[in-house]
């Protein structure tokens, strides 16, 4: 007797395949854009408006030990002062989604809170990426 | 005492022949599970699991998540 013990959740998470009605919906892990721009609390923030701004990015997700996600720096907190730590500007403990949430739930979750980008992380905080709105609307 | 294993392992016994076993309500099942999954609730393994499951074979048991 074997214990899958972190379940069907991490299994769609991998976006290995599932069968069942909604087997064929896209989920956000096959949408969620890995390559966001991350830092850490103790950066000074003009040096990380710098990188976000020069990866052609608008968001920048704050992240510890782990990747585990501590906040986030969307378009206004990357406008304030550049000498102050990120720490002290960031949205701490933002709302996450885990990667086996549907791109049509996650549609309807982002307009209802109007969100314009939303960090994807696994069951233990730990980083997968971010979706933009864009990506659950087209999609 | 079930052992427990990770996604890699799970993929691996299904491919050599292990029961799949899903203990999640009916419905949960329907919408998303396992490839060859069997559903059995919780509520009804001790009633069903001896005429369901062939106890020569390896049985992988999941549930949602680790919570």
């Amino acid at each position: 007797m074997y214990d899958f013990r972190t379940g069907i959740q991490d299994w769609m998470g991998a976006g290995l395949p599932t069968e069942g009605t909604n087997a064929e919906r896209p989920r956000l892990v096959h949408v969620v854009r890995r390559n966001v721009p991350t830092c850490g609390l103790g950066e000074r923030l003009g040096d990380v408006r710098d990188r976000v701004v020069a990866a052609g990015w608008e968001a920048c997700v704050v992240v510890g030990d782990a990747r585990v996600v501590l906040g986030l720096l969307r378009a206004r907190e990357l406008q304030g002062d550049p000498r102050l730590p990120v720490e002290r500007v960031m949205r701490p403990g933002p709302s996450t989604f885990r990667p086996f949430v549907t791109v049509e739930e996650m549609r309807r979750t982002m307009t209802d809170r109007d969100l314009a980008s939303s960090p994807v992380t696994t069951a233990d905080g730990r980083l997968v990426g971010v979706v933009l709105r864009a990506d659950v609307v087209h999609g | 005492m079930a052992q427990e294993i990770d996604r890699e392992g799970v993929r691996r016994l299904i491919e050599e022949g292990a029961q799949v076993l899903d203990v999640l309500p009916a419905r949960d099942y329907g919408e998303d599970h396992l490839p060859g999954a069997i559903n059995l609730p919780i509520r009804r393994i001790e009633a069903d699991a001896r005429r369901v499951l062939d106890r020569a074979r390896p049985i992988v048991v999941y549930c949602a998540d680790s919570a």
